[in-house]
């Protein structure tokens, strides 16, 4: 329990640390030392295999490509861009109702019972494809559904478009 | 956790590192002699017999260079770059079973560092890791031609990364198993290798393989003609030292990987008719399995002699529109084929 408080301090403190820097570079950086102590609490919580993907699939493909970006756009302080005072405000309302919505569900949440985990080899490969095939059929394939419609959407997008004659 | 416990991992964790940090060290010895018999010349012949203190010269004037941060260079990154490059090299070998067991008086030693039970997509993360290295260090180093090498390594590694990981799940249909210590279980003897099972897929692997070591004929990060040195352009002394080094690991690393996954890692033929007590098996095995990873090293030594270098978008053409619908064909393959044995025998 107190190795999850100091890991929960960890991820606070860089998720802060990506809002408050202001070199874009250093942010995505911190962002991935966040999504690396994500899969330290997915370890905690016994999700060995949503805690390799997390590590696989955020840290090492998502985050490189954003940094690929960043690098290439090579953007800093000094070219900032100034945003207008509607999208500042605008961005204030959505925070707040984020606020809003986090406390309410906290209130909501029964933190007296405590949780008891059944199976502690739920989070292997094998489990978690039973559940996923059986239980969770459904919304398992309307997600690669919309998988697949956004990889389409991506390639149409990048896609040149066809010479005229 | 007892004591003995820790110490005996302790001495196991020394002993993969020394035995990864020699061959690294040798592999550059190594490369430049068989770079010489190639080309119908010595090679390196002043230190020591055969030029055997050849490595341990070229560390001792890495380390002696003078260690040059360029002043636009952004610091802390130019030092983390090789940090996680090397990092990343020496942490991938924990889960590679090196032998069966040992047993010595009443302990049984075994001779795998963790027996994490997705083992392989471990691998796969740390080498996606390895990325951050060479992009750090790249983009730290503030100059264009570092720059464009980085975002050649890390495209590159990417793109292949997918080929990579669509060939594994092929295997992993054969094997049901994501831990290392059981795939190569059950490739006890000859005939059980998986290179019977999967020789498309081992051949997508291994092609993948040199592209995510940056090794010729994907060696593009690194370009005279274009790009100066690619992403350690601006590095000297032991951080380039590092970068190198962390190559040749992953050389290493990815040696032992392809032998175990497909070759039976430290399984040899005839190893259960021997009728030898099974610490002599388990010795024996280890040889057997650095005598396979040996022998990939020389491939891709061999390899870097014999052909000449991808274009960079041939490199791409080759990794998406060729080796990822072939490995998605392996999948179904297998599939197809697991479900047919299933049905008739």
């Amino acid at each position: 329990m107190s190795l999850f408080y100091v890991v929960a301090l960890l991820s606070t403190f860089f998720a802060l640390m990506t809002i408050f820097t202001k070199n874009p570079v250093h942010s995505v950086l911190y962002l991935v030392i966040t999504f690396f102590t994500f899969t330290v609490h997915y370890i905690l919580l016994n999700a060995q295999f949503l805690a390799v993907v997390n590590f696989i699939v955020y840290m090492g493909a998502i985050m490189v490509l954003f940094l690929f970006v960043l690098m290439l756009l090579n953007m800093n302080e000094d070219v900032e861009p100034m945003k207008s005072t509607l999208v500042k405000v605008m961005a204030v309302i959505a925070g707040c109702c984020l606020f809003v919505t986090v406390c309410g569900a906290l209130h909501l949440f029964d933190t007296q019972t405590p949780l008891i985990e059944k199976d502690p080899s739920i989070g292997l490969v094998k489990n978690l494809g039973q559940v996923l095939f059986k239980e969770f059929l459904l919304p398992f394939e309307l997600s690669s559904l919309l998988l697949l419609t956004a990889m389409v959407g991506a390639v149409l997008l990048a896609k040149k478009e066809p010479k005229r004659i | 956790m007892e004591l003995s416990f820790v110490i005996e991992k302790f001495i196991l964790v020394t002993i993969v590192f020394i035995v990864s940090l020699v061959v690294a060290m040798y592999s550059t010895l190594a490369e430049r002699k068989i770079a010489g018999f190639m080309q119908d010349r010595y090679g390196p012949d002043r230190a020591g017999i055969f030029g055997l203190l050849q490595p341990l010269c070229d560390g001792g004037k890495f380390f002696f260079k003078e260690e040059i941060i360029p002043s636009g260079a952004h610091k802390t990154l130019f030092i983390i770059g090789p940090t996680i490059a090397i990092i990343t090299a020496c942490i991938s070998s924990a889960v590679i079973p090196w032998g069966q067991e040992l047993t010595i008086g009443e302990r049984v030693i075994s001779l795998q560092v963790a027996d994490v039970n997705v083992g392989i997509l471990y691998m796969f993360g740390v080498i996606a890791l390895g990325v951050y290295g060479i992009m750090l260090g790249g983009w730290a180093s503030n100059n264009k031609f570092s720059l464009m090498g980085a975002i050649r390594a890390a495209s590159q590694s990417i793109s292949y990364e997918i080929a990579m990981g669509l060939s594994i799940i092929a295997l992993l249909m054969v094997t049901q198993s994501l831990s290392l210590k059981d795939i190569v279980a059950q490739q006890s003897g000859f005939v059980n290798w998986n290179i019977w099972v999967q020789p498309l897929g081992f051949i997508i692997f291994i092609v993948c393989a040199f592209a995510e070591c940056n090794r010729v004929p994907f060696d593009l990060p690194e370009c005279e003609t274009e790009l100066v040195g690619g992403y350690h352009t601006e590095y000297s002394s032991m951080k380039l030292g590092l970068y190198m080094f962390s190559e040749y690991i992953n050389m290493f690393v990815s040696s032992a990987l392809m032998a175990s996954l497909y070759f039976g890692g430290y399984n040899f033929p005839f190893m259960n008719d021997l009728g030898l007590s099974p610490n002599w098996i388990t010795i024996l095995g280890v040889l057997a399995f650095f005598l396979k990873i040996f022998a990939f090293i020389f491939f891709f030594m061999w390899i870097r002699w014999t052909l000449p270098r991808f274009r960079y978008d041939q490199l791409m053409k080759l990794g998406w529109k060729m080796l990822i619908p072939l490995a998605i064909a392996n999948i179904v393959l297998t599939g197809v084929i697991t479900v047919l044995k299933d049905l008739y025998f």
